[in-house]
């Protein structure tokens, strides 16, 4: 099979699961609705939350980022799945970017909802200059997510006595989407910066993603090696 | 049969090494706590500088001794332990040392800044190097077999690398939107003079000693207690199949 | 010196925690150590 074609067959199949099981959509989505929910609580400040939506639509992102994550390795532990991939011989970079893939899609849908959310809870407000800069940014930060998640899941989720290290490792090593993906979308909801001054950290999350992409076809393989 | 095995892990080296450590740290406390001068702008806070500066520098070296470990034991075919419990070793110690680093400059913060906590590059890369390194050390007690440890506390240390410079860049950044005026040089560097400079040297050099001390002894506790684990399963098995003979 | 006591406290916890970090290793050392023939340390 072609690395395109195991790939994509992973992808395919980590998304039949989910849309099976409806976890994310059930469990994950609503818990982002609460987070977001929560922060209203916390923070009771109409004006202050409008300005710092941005910032609590990526933490927002971040915490639902854990859950997606453990529920795309607890996937694979159960079953024997890996072993079987390994056997069918399907190799770790494909299983890594098919796993990534499908983890995309997930969160794509996940930060459009929640950035209706913004809208709605904190009445964040879309500027028409800044909706370019919002979709590439919105690429750019689920690819960040997706491979940097798929990685260090590989690492701490899953199996037992590990998924509570899954937050521990990820949310520090995700810091520089945290920045780079929040300012950008302060500058494109027009929140506190111009415009054209959020290009620069789309570019810091492009750079993550690219990197840690690199990094996690490397790396997967030893990772999810003894596993097997 | 050579008698009783001996219980420890120094040898006439790491002796040697020991007095100098002991010697090195009692200088860094007499001459930074009593013959070198109070400084003009800092006053007497400045000695703590001779303490955070070289332990901010064995924190790092540690990492980078950690990292380079993990690459030796990754890449090449043999995969030798030995460079496993180096990087694991040096990671231990280094979180000790990232921790007094953070502990003196807070104290040191108060002081000079009035706060004990500043939101400037320096600070909170460092900060996001101890909490990795924590990472890396729950990682290490995951449990399984010593090559599994290894290669997954291993790829971590080589993903530190790729991540902590994008977090300090990150962070250099982000800073950079809020330029704060201060009295003093923002990073708190100071003009040295001769005295002052040695004492800071030499806080150098008597912590990398203490720095070398501690992972040789810690890298030959971790041998031992490998080698205990394994001499335990090969008893463990050996038993076992004797119970399958009776 | 008011800042006397923030200076003490310094030197006293870096050279603290050392000694202390340095107690716990050597402790566990002798204790992994005794069992082990010495011909497998490569140390030794």
């Amino acid at each position: 099979m072609s690395w395109l074609d195991s790939a994509w067959l992973i992808a395919r199949r980590d998304l039949l699961v989910e849309w099976r099981s409806r976890v994310a959509l059930n469990q994950v989505l609503p818990f982002a609705a609460v987070v977001m929910v929560m922060f209203g609580f916390a923070i009771d400040d109409t004006s202050l939350m409008r300005r710092i939506s941005p910032g609590l639509i990526v933490l927002a992102t971040m915490f639902s980022l854990l859950l997606l994550v453990e529920r795309a390795f607890v996937v694979e532990r159960e079953d024997g799945a890996l072993d079987a991939l390994h056997i069918a011989g399907i190799r770790p970079s494909a299983l890594f970017w098919g796993k990534a893939g499908a983890l995309a899609v997930e969160l794509a849908v996940l930060q459009a909802v929640l950035l209706v959310l913004a809208v709605v809870l904190y009445n964040a407000e879309v500027v028409p200059s800044g909706v370019a800069l919002l979709v590439v940014t919105w690429l750019a930060t689920t690819v960040a997510l997706a491979t940097v998640g798929t990685l260090y899941g590989g690492l701490a989720a899953g199996a037992r006595g590990r998924e509570t290290l899954l937050p521990l490792l990820l949310l520090p090593v995700v810091a520089p989407v945290l920045i780079g993906a929040t300012r950008a979308v302060e500058a494109a909801l027009g929140a506190k910066q111009a415009v054209t001054d959020g290009w620069p950290w789309t570019g810091l999350v492009a750079v993550f993603a690219v990197v840690f992409g690199a990094g996690g076809t490397l790396a997967f393989g030893p990772l999810i090696e003894d596993e097997m | 049969m050579s008698g009783a095995p001996t219980a420890t892990t120094a040898t006439p080296a790491t002796r040697l090494l020991g007095i100098a450590a002991v010697v090195g740290l009692a200088g860094v406390v007499l001459f930074g706590l009593v013959l070198t001068p109070a400084d003009q702008s800092q006053g007497e806070s400045v000695r703590m500088l001779y303490l955070h500066a070289p332990t901010a520098w064995v924190a790092y070296l540690a990492f980078a001794v950690t990292a380079l470990a993990s690459a030796l034991y990754l890449f090449p075919k043999q995969h030798a332990l030995g460079w496993d419990r180096l990087a694991g070793a040096s990671a231990e110690v280094g979180v000790l040392f990232m921790a007094i680093t953070l502990f003196v400059g807070m104290l040191w913060g108060r002081l000079t800044w009035g706060v004990f906590w500043r939101w400037d590059a320096r600070l909170t890369t460092t900060a996001f190097l101890f909490v990795t390194y924590i990472g890396y050390l729950a990682v290490r007690r995951l449990g399984g077999t010593p090559d599994q440890r290894a290669r997954r506390s291993g790829v971590l240390a080589l993903l530190a690398v790729l991540e902590i410079p994008l977090v300090h860049f990150s962070v250099k950044l982000w800073r950079g939107l809020h330029q704060d005026a201060t009295v003093l040089r923002p990073d708190g560097d100071v003009e040295l003079d001769g005295l002052m400079l040695f004492t800071l040297l030499l806080g150098i050099v008597a912590f990398t000693v203490v720095y070398a001390w501690l992972v040789i002894h810690r890298q030959r506790a971790l041998t031992a207690e490998d080698l205990l684990d394994e001499a335990g399963l090969d008893v463990a098995i050996v038993e076992r199949q004797q119970e399958a003979l009776v | 010196m008011q800042d006397a006591g923030f200076i003490f406290t310094a030197y006293a916890v870096t050279f603290g925690a050392i000694a202390t970090y340095a107690a716990y290793i050597i402790r566990r050392g002798r204790r992994a150590t005794a069992e082990l023939p010495d011909e497998v340390k490569p140390w030794t």
